[in-house]
């Protein structure tokens, strides 16, 4: 019976849904079109949608000012590498844990989860003077560090969630056929871990990507990812709206794409496979 | 199975993440205690003294802090309401048969992919901007005032910012969570004449409340931090009427240098979080055993 939803309903939601739908992605959809405006457009009253000069002068003047393929190179290098090394320390022991199981697992992952409940501004001066007397300030080196052991948690609880659920018996049933420990980890365990361990990696970098507390306190002109270099357009000399949603555009595009292939990883991942 | 030797493999895998987070959580914190503790200011090199708990008095006498915790409340009482209450409509709505429904998915989480500092600009500069603002000419389109959001009501337009970024996040998870609803369960409450209220009430509701709970506790562990949707609108401002802790905090020592002052603000940062992250570790650590 619920089957058979009238047309006529489904088209009403259709247009409720889609209206806001359209409604909450709009200012993003309005950065986009602004970016391809001349600054006087992009303020002019009344604004216009869609019927106006495209161009993407924008884009040329925004590298050209102020380097923006740097800040690009930034964001890139420090959320790929706090990433992968996270997923190297954090592999090993989310195996462990997931296939050899003691009475204290539980208490350590537990124990991993809560060092994720510091507030950041806890150890913001600490951390902040440490980097400055070890002249890791405004470096990549140094947010890579603090942003692997951000995210490590919710790497090795990704992780872990996923391992948990490739079945023992199957390797028994490749031991009992007579694979080897090499052979098992290559030929059994590894594919059936891939699809996690690259949900887990796509997750993280988004988070890294986004991540808009200690790059913007820990790095300034040299190191500075996109999170940081954006907020410097917060200046009143930086009201060039038209700049401002080319720099967004580009430094939110590869992470919406990203976002929306892996929809189902980020409810999994943020709520630490309390929700599936 | 684990034998003896696994077991101590295991150890020894783990042990690099344990070691890792440990001198994480311990090494800074224990930093930020003892320099809660200092007169010390970076300006004034040199003069560190001990200061016993004058930075703890002088930061919880200071008018700011009260400010600040009533704003960092607001925020995430406020973002919370607005989140949890549209997200469980949202995610009613998306669940209905419709065309195109994938799509409308993928419009509605595009905000939580969102940089904050790309987020808070946008809002800020061509949306709540009073003159050249989206807001402003829709405000004129109907011969009413242009509204300076930033300025008259700028803990109000923190609020929606942040809100806007975290309506996604609650709409997906509450989704997912009806998904998994029992469809027959849903079809027998129709069958035996339930109205649409008493099954969202009595079936809906319930089922969705481990999510909502979840929705809440980490979105609140998150929301006690927002800094930079505050950084770049508002600056804290007007005085320090959209300053919440973090903020303050940040403000005491990168802006007054008060390594003293930032710390002992810091530690009661700490503690207010972990109150709030004591009820997410027992609420996760269920899940885990179930």
């Amino acid at each position: 019976m619920a089957r058979n939803v009238s047309t006529r309903r489904k088209i009403v939601v259709t247009v409720v849904a889609w209206t806001i739908g359209i409604l909450i992605f709009f200012p993003i959809l309005w950065t986009f079109l602004t970016s391809f405006k001349t600054e006087a457009e992009a303020i002019a009253s009344p604004p216009s949608l869609f019927f106006f000069d495209w161009t993407t002068e924008n884009y040329h003047e925004v590298q050209s000012r102020s380097n923006y393929f740097l800040h690009f190179m930034n964001s890139v290098v420090v959320s790929f590498g706090s990433t992968l090394i996270g997923l190297i320390i954090a592999i090993p022991s989310a195996w462990a844990m997931a296939f050899s199981p003691t009475k204290r697992t539980k208490d350590v992952l537990m124990w991993m989860l809560s060092t994720k409940m510091m507030p950041s501004v806890g150890v913001l001066v600490p951390m902040y003077l440490l980097f400055r007397n070890t002249g890791l300030l405004d470096t990549r080196t140094g947010l890579v560090i603090v942003l692997t052991l951000i995210n490590l948690p919710i790497i090795i609880w990704m992780l872990y969630t996923y391992f948990k659920e490739i079945p023992g018996e199957i390797l028994e049933a490749a031991r009992m056929d007579g694979a080897s420990l090499s052979k098992e980890i290559i030929y059994v365990l590894t594919p059936m871990a891939i699809p996690g361990i690259a949900s887990t990696l796509l997750l993280n970098i988004i988070l890294a990507w986004n991540e808009a507390f200690w790059t913007l306190n820990l790095s300034a002109a040299k190191a500075a990812p996109l999170t940081a270099f954006i907020a410097s357009y917060s200046s009143p000399e930086g009201l060039f709206y038209a700049k401002l949603s080319a720099a967004s555009t580009m430094a939110i595009a590869p992470i919406l794409i990203l976002g929306w292939f892996s929809q189902k990883q980020l409810v999994r991942g943020l709520t630490f496979g309390a929700v599936k | 199975m684990a034998t003896l030797h696994t077991r101590s493999a295991a150890r020894l895998m783990i042990a690099p993440s344990v070691l890792l987070l440990l001198a994480w959580m311990i090494v800074p914190l224990a930093m930020t205690i003892y320099f809660s503790f200092l007169r010390y200011n970076l300006l004034m090199p040199g003069m560190e003294e001990f200061a016993g708990f004058s930075n703890y008095k002088y930061f919880l006498t200071d008018p700011a802090f009260f400010h600040a915790i009533f704003n960092t409340l607001a925020i995430v009482l406020g973002v919370l309401f607005i989140t949890v209450v549209g997200g469980i409509a949202l995610a009613l709505l998306l669940d209905q048969p419709m065309f195109g429904q994938g799509i409308v998915r993928i419009l509605v989480i595009a905000p939580f992919l969102i940089m904050p500092t790309v987020a808070a600009l946008v809002w800020k500069n061509m949306f709540m901007n009073p003159v050249n603002g989206l807001f402003a000419w829709v405000a004129k389109l109907f011969g009413l005032q242009p509204f300076d959001f930033l300025a008259n009501a700028p803990l109000m337009s923190v609020i929606l910012i942040v809100a806007w970024q975290w309506l996604p996040f609650a709409t997906l998870i509450l989704l997912t969570a009806l998904q998994s609803l029992d469809e027959e369960q849903k079809e027998a409450a129709q069958m035996d004449g339930a109205s649409a209220w008493s099954r969202f009430i009595y079936l809906v509701l319930p089922h969705l409340s481990r999510a909502i709970t979840v929705v809440i506790l980490i979105q609140t562990i998150f929301l006690l931090s927002v800094f930079a949707e505050i950084l770049v609108t508002t600056n804290g401002g007007p005085g320090t009427q959209s300053t919440n802790l973090t903020f303050l905090v940040y403000a005491q020592a990168l802006l007054q240098f008060d390594v003293g002052g930032a710390s002992a603000g810091g530690i009661i940062a700490v503690i207010l979080a972990n109150i709030v992250a004591f009820f997410l570790m027992r609420m996760i650590g269920k899940t885990l055993e179930a």
